[in-house]
């Protein structure tokens, strides 16, 4: 009986997100349950080898689509990829991890197969092959139980909601190929800029996360030639959000900031977490100088240990804290580096 | 040229949004245009300034969603559409795409359609993925920049690992993330304009299109549960005795 369940596996550059194995796992839960198997699809170029990693995942089976017009992501030519496949097979459920690419593929490729998609899912239930999926709405701060009722149903689930995947190093499975439908999108991908390979905030187990407490060290003297109040501002708390890197590079850890720190010029918008930044649920959250506004709380509320350092004992953060310091990030944090080094051999 | 921003009205993101009955409440909390919006309407004017171009902004929704294009009246869009329907009420993000699709084509003549990376209420971030599908457009989502040269559309667009460059002929979507820039403040003459203007309302029968089915559906909406969290304050005589304990208690945790 083919497959009811697929899972898709993302990729940039040739390397998985580790979220995409979390989908396979997933997957695989919901196949048993089903009585049915795995399906990976895997659209890339130069990516046959990932076929591999998803059947120790649990997959039975990858769909592969190795093309060089697939080298670059182009949610069209991936959806119309996707669908295409998802026409001539079987699938009842397609799990995507949620990313910029997971969200585009499955939201297009539903429009393709006259479905519907659930972006965002941090539980599953199954009802016959019917999925009740749960998903954060207004940044978390309700939740909504959805279903969707055409076939097949496409979700992406939260990367980290799932737990870690399980890895079955002697599993096996077969390689199907697919041809890929990449002509029909226009859009044409001509480079890359910019920090790439950087850890992302979605995928880090440990964030450490700077606020408006980063520049108010008022000890601090600017450089001469800033003159300007705002600027010298802006240059104390990057002296601020050096120290938060440091503890970040000792932990493994990605760099988080509120929205008032990406606001006032501090850190660039890509480090924002919160309703109007990124929503992350790492392990391990440390909340530097942040007071913990609704909206920030928003986007880290989910994550399992957090730790709040700030000057104000009354900053709503402490509420959210499993261990609070009321005292200077300033003092705290490079202390905690120092420690922190000692302890994991650094 | 014409463009179209597509915007959304929905809770301030500082209301306290709470399940009263089965019901979503805010409370008296402000509707405002949904803030990712705000970029897209930014982005939109200034493609229509450079290109000596014009903005129409459409809203989905009720009368309130006439607040939202009024803000997007007020910095600065030239007119705006609002499309209302009784049938629209349980849309899914599938049906909204076909829906803005529908009244996108209606304008007659737009080469490209903003949006704002998601709403904030809903949190779906696919709309403007799906309408660019609906539409039989090429979609370039995520755009931290945005460029027109000739009829090619050139962006960066944020994704997880950096900055992707691409491009696509017109007509196409486009959808905007905050490192493109501070959207504009309205105008005090914009605001005037706003408040006197008609905002014309399409219904699905004016846009020739039927109620479209929703595929998903909500069941139920719940309050998230409390997050069970025992606090322990760290307290000690320096810095270092208290990144010490502290250090002992994250070690303790097993999360690195």
């Amino acid at each position: 009986m083919a497959n009811t369940v697929w899972a898709y596996i993302d990729q940039f550059k040739g390397v998985a997100t580790p979220a995409s194995w979390e989908a396979v796992a997933v997957a695989r839960k919901l196949a048993d349950q089903l009585g049915s198997g795995v399906t990976a699809v895997i659209l890339g170029s130069g990516v046959e080898a990932l076929a591999a990693t998803a059947f120790h995942h649990g997959a039975d089976e990858a769909l592969v689509a190795d093309d060089p017009a697939l080298a670059d992501f182009r949610g069209g030519a991936y959806a119309a990829t996707l669908a295409a496949a998802a026409k001539s097979g079987s699938p009842v459920i397609i799990l995507f991890p949620t990313n910029s690419r997971g969200r585009e593929v499955a939201g297009m490729a539903a429009i393709d197969l006259n479905s519907g998609v659930i972006p965002d899912v941090t539980d599953i239930a199954l009802e016959g092959d019917q999925v009740v999926a749960t998903r954060p709405v207004y940044a978390g701060k309700l939740l909504a139980k959805v279903a969707c009722t055409a076939r097949p149903q496409l979700i992406t689930l939260r990367v980290r909601a799932f737990g870690k995947p399980a890895v079955d190093a002697g599993r096996t499975g077969t390689v199907t190929k697919i041809a890929a439908v990449a002509d029909g999108d226009k859009v044409k991908v001509t480079g890359y800029a910019e920090s790439e390979g950087r850890l992302s905030l979605t995928d880090a187990g440990v964030i450490v996360s700077g606020g408006r407490g980063t520049s108010n060290n008022a000890a601090l003297q600017p450089p001469a030639d800033i003159t300007d109040e705002k600027q010298k501002e802006i240059w104390r708390a990057q002296q601020g959000f050096k120290l938060i890197g440091e503890l970040a590079e000792t932990l493994g850890a990605a760099v988080g900031a509120s929205r008032a720190a990406v606001d006032a010029g501090y850190i660039p918008y890509s480090h924002q977490v919160g309703q109007t930044g990124k929503v992350v649920s790492p392990d391990l959250y440390i909340a530097c100088g942040i007071s913990g506004a609704i909206q920030h709380q928003a986007g880290m509320r989910s994550s399992k240990v957090i730790v709040a350092i700030n000057k104000d004992a009354e900053a709503p953060i402490f509420k959210l804290a499993r261990y609070g310091v009321v005292g200077d990030l300033h003092d705290i944090v490079p202390a905690l580096t120092k420690v922190m080094k000692e302890r994991l051999g650094k | 040229m014409k463009i179209v921003v597509c915007v959304k009205q929905v809770p301030d993101t500082a209301a306290k949004v709470v399940v009263d009955g089965g019901v979503v409440s805010w409370g008296d909390a402000p509707l405002v245009i949904n803030p990712w919006d705000e970029y897209a309407v930014e982005a939109a004017l200034q493609l229509a300034e450079k290109s000596g171009g014009t903005v129409t902004a459409i809203s989905l929704g009720g009368e309130a969603a006439k607040e939202a294009l009024k803000h997007a009246l007020a910095m600065g869009c030239n007119d705006a559409v609002l499309v209302n329907d009784p049938a629209l009420a349980d849309i899914d993000t599938q049906g909204a795409a076909r829906v803005l699709a529908a009244a996108i084509q209606k304008t007659g003549d737009a080469r490209i359609a903003v949006f704002g990376k998601q709403a904030i209420d809903g949190d779906s971030g696919v709309t403007a993925a799906q309408t660019a599908r609906a539409l039989g457009w090429p979609a370039l989502t995520l755009a931290a920049s945005v460029s027109l040269d000739g009829d090619t559309l050139k962006v960066e667009r944020a994704m997880e690992e950096g900055r992707q460059k691409a491009e696509a002929p017109l007509p196409a979507v486009l959808s905007i993330v905050k490192d493109f820039g501070e959207p504009r403040y309205p105008s005090f003459m914009g605001i005037r304009k706003a408040a006197k203007a008609e905002i014309p309302a399409w219904s699905l029968a004016d846009l020739g299109v039927a109620a479209p089915a929703a595929a998903v559906t909500w069941k139920e909406i719940l309050n998230p549960p409390a997050r069970q969290v025992t606090n322990e304050m760290i307290t000690g005589a320096s810095p270092d005795e208290i990144a010490a304990k502290l250090a002992d208690k994250i070690m303790e945790e097993k999360v690195l």
